[in-house]
């Protein structure tokens, strides 16, 4: 396979995956203003800095608002995790790869372009938001049905993936992350009924709930959420389960030249670091820095992949 | 010219409906306008779905646009195709042997029956292909030759497509557009298919192999990228065939290969089926400032290690002045007489031909030389006297760079319009194989048509529309 076509698939399946979880963050965040007891719009920076576009947001805005946020995030074209920019980039790249992907799969990723360019053609009200998140995980649900359902078992399938649970990864880091920030300003709330409904609707935004009754019964507080979230391998958004896939798929394109042997390394260490002890002793690293620390891996890791595999000239 | 001299292909001139439309005429007839109206809609949004759009130039940025489908389809019978294909393969023939000779011995020169100029001040000519021997002895293994019909079984070459002929794609997913709007209309009608183009292409490719080629040669698709007007049939071609679609920065040169860049390193190409002019090939060898080629590329090409499709330099066998001499061409290698008919053509660089058309152009057609997709072109028939006038003064101020023709009457065939079968001009682009192996025709072809009430332009990129085109098996 070229090196540009792993690359366009790589992206193609992160940017996919990232609108979905745009998505996600933006209900997150919803959900959690929602439930809040003050009234600011202060855990809106909270969910941007989380989506790791508070930067951008503060140099084009002067005030947050719950409306500006969602707009950034759901429709901006200068913010480059946007769900428009994204979904755009998908396509972008699905076109670039467009021989390596089944006519499926780019139908279904050109036909959410068509069904999104449309849905987030003007500023989504408060009232049709549910809706239009829906649309979005429904089309990232179906590209990932076709792509399940289409594609051969080959290289191209494993960039795919390997674009997919980076991305992922990377992402229900940032969702656990926007629930420190927002606990930051009340410590004194740990604890409360308040501190557990904001909890369970980060379970609901990575569509953990069920998964996580069906565990632990009406029980369970921050601690075993966050231990389903990280650690739980049976949990498809998971860190130690996307972290699984990676290394999974690193292996099935290795090859008698030893194909992305250093990027194996990087997974590896994160695998074996953090992911490998117990949620009590994340606890005691610090929930915040452990997420931090994760990203910074990720991110060496998808730069690590790029040069493995000859993404560029 | 006058409405009722015009050729309808479904009504003729007597409002009689032809023998290989009858078929499809009589379920025409049955079916219920409203529910046809759907079905055009219906295909529309299948089209935008998978993606057959172009790229408008000059237009706001990535803007695509869809090229209108008309569903009533455009109809040959067996016999007509057989003759017409017959004729196509003489033509075709003739131009790989015109370029052969042309960068080799140049026998038509010494005999006198092309002006040297022609050639030797040709911008299409290309020096640096002097002397090559070509992998197979073919220059040309993709040809597109754009046909009018004036009459039954009347057709005119209008030019020859010998570069990078596009459109195939539009062929193909007509087709298969059709086959799923209207699965009854191919059982009632024996059709002949046209979905092996792509097997057949990669076929035909593989066959010119360079001969150092492994015995199952590895092919590309080199595209100039995701902004190019024609970027979706690159993909989709590519796609067809199962090879890899490139660019040039995938490709480098590697001891004496050109090789593209893959996950597991540089891995070399034999045949590269390339939609970049020549100008853009290669920045050692021709434009130094081409980001789109791959530097190197033309000399490994003279050393036999990759076969580049279409060759460089077949644009000095589809130059517009040239054309005017095929008649000659045909005759000179083939020994025969023409099959198929050339539209009679004034060369504007002859001072009396000049004179002609300076004193005609109200009732000609002006074409700039190197010119295509309908542009920088004078319909005389249809413009206006301030048309005319600035068309005068470019004639006048570069008269080589124009050949002028008359208007012919083109043939019509219907398109669905909102107050049902309106009859609209129409032309045919054949797309021609060639390898050491032979020339193969895809039965049919890409019928353009113009939507306008009138019009005989029938580009898409000057609003034109598609139909699917049927070759009945006899």
């Amino acid at each position: 396979m070229l090196g540009k076509t792993a690359n366009g698939l790589f992206w193609m399946y992160r940017y996919m995956e990232r609108a979905e979880n745009t998505a996600r963050l933006i209900e997150t965040g919803q959900r959690i203003a929602l439930t809040r007891l003050n009234q600011t719009d202060e855990e809106w920076l909270s969910v941007l800095q989380s989506a790791d576009c508070l930067d951008g947001f503060k140099a084009t805005h002067d005030e947050i608002s719950r409306d500006l946020a969602v707009d950034w995030m759901l429709r901006s074209k200068d913010n480059p995790s946007s769900v428009v920019t994204s979904v755009n980039a998908a396509r972008q790249n699905a076109r670039l790869v467009r021989t390596a992907i089944t006519g499926e799969v780019w139908e279904a990723v050109n036909s959410a372009y068509m069904a999104l360019k449309k849905a987030l053609a003007r500023k989504v009200s408060e009232r049709d938001l549910p809706s239009v998140l829906r649309l979005i995980r429904h089309h990232a649900a179906l590209v990932r049905g076709v792509t399940h359902g289409t594609m051969l078992r080959n290289d191209i399938y494993d960039f795919a993936r390997l674009g997919t649970f980076l991305e992922r990864a990377d992402n229900t880091a940032r969702i656990l992350d926007v629930k420190y920030y927002v606990l930051l300003p009340s410590a004194r709330a740990v604890g409360t009924s308040l501190d557990n409904v904001q909890w369970e609707s980060i379970l609901r935004s990575v569509s953990a709930r069920g998964g996580f009754r069906m565990e632990y019964g009406a029980g369970g507080g921050p601690k075993e959420i966050a231990d389903f979230l990280i650690l739980d391998k049976r949990m498809p958004r998971s860190l130690a389960f996307c972290v699984g896939k990676l290394s999974d798929n690193l292996g099935y394109l290795a090859n008698e030249d030893d194909a992305g042997a250093a990027t194996r390394e990087k997974v590896e260490m994160l695998r074996n670091g953090m992911l490998s002890k117990s949620i009590d002793d994340i606890f005691d690293f610090g929930l915040h820095e452990f997420l931090q620390k994760t990203l910074e891996e990720l991110s060496m890791i998808s730069r690590q992949i790029e040069q493995d595999f000859r993404f560029y000239a | 010219m006058s409405e009722h001299s015009v050729f309808d292909e479904m009504l003729g001139r007597d409002a009689q409906v032809r023998a290989p439309y009858r078929n499809f005429f009589d379920w025409f007839d049955q079916e219920d306008p409203k529910r046809l109206r759907a079905k055009n809609r219906e295909a529309e949004d299948l089209f935008r779905l998978t993606g057959i759009t172009f790229n408008v130039y000059g237009r706001s940025e990535a803007e695509e646009r869809l090229i209108p489908f008309d569903i009533i389809p455009r109809i040959i019978s067996g016999s007509e195709w057989a003759k017409l294909s017959r004729g196509i393969e003489q033509r075709v023939r003739a131009i790989n042997a015109f370029l052969h000779d042309i960068y080799h011995t140049q026998e038509i020169l010494k005999a006198g029956r092309i002006p040297r100029e022609m050639i030797s001040q040709n911008e299409a000519f290309q020096p640096k292909m002097i002397g090559v021997d070509v992998p197979g002895g073919i220059y040309t293994h993709i040809v597109g030759i754009d046909l009018v019909c004036t009459g039954p079984g009347e057709f005119y070459v209008l030019e020859d497509n010998a570069r990078t002929p596009s459109g195939v794609s539009y062929m193909l997913e007509n087709r298969e557009t059709m086959l799923q709007m209207f699965p009854e209309l191919f059982s009632k009608n024996r059709v002949q298919p046209v979905q092996q183009y792509p097997i057949d292409l990669r076929r035909s490719l593989a066959a010119c192999a360079p001969n150092m080629a492994q015995s199952d040669p590895t092919v590309a698709v080199l595209t100039p990228g995701i902004y190019n007007s024609a970027y979706f049939e690159h993909a989709f071609l590519a796609d067809q065939m199962g090879v890899e679609l490139v660019e040039g920065h995938d490709l480098r040169v590697i001891d004496g290969r050109v090789a593209m860049r893959t996950t597991n390193g540089y891995k070399p190409i034999d045949v590269l089926y390339r939609r970049v002019d020549d100008d853009f090939l290669d920045p050692l060898n021709f434009n130094p400032e081409s980001q789109l080629g791959v530097p190197g590329i033309m000399d490994v090409y003279r050393a036999g290690g990759i076969t580049i499709a279409n060759a460089p330099g077949t644009g000095i066998s589809d130059d517009k002045a040239i054309y005017s001499y095929m008649p000659e061409i045909v005759e000179f290698y083939t020994g025969e007489r023409p099959l198929l008919q050339n539209v009679p053509t004034w060369r504007c660089s002859e001072p009396e031909s000049l004179a002609y058309v300076l004193d005609n152009l109200e009732d000609l057609v002006v074409k700039e030389v190197h010119g295509s997709g309908g542009y920088g072109m004078l319909i005389g028939p249809t413009a206006t006297k301030k048309d005319i006038a600035a068309f005068r003064k470019k004639l006048k101020a570069r008269p080589k760079n124009y050949i002028a023709q008359p208007t012919l009457s083109l043939s019509t065939v219907p398109i669905f319009a909102k107050a049902g079968l309106t009859p609209r001009h129409v032309d045919l682009r054949p797309y021609v194989l060639v390898s050491p192996d032979g020339i193969k025709i895809t039965p049919g072809g890409l019928t353009r048509v113009a939507l306008k009430k009138g019009s005989l332009v029938v580009n898409s990129s000057q609003g034109g529309g598609t139909k699917d085109t049927w070759v009945l098996e006899e």
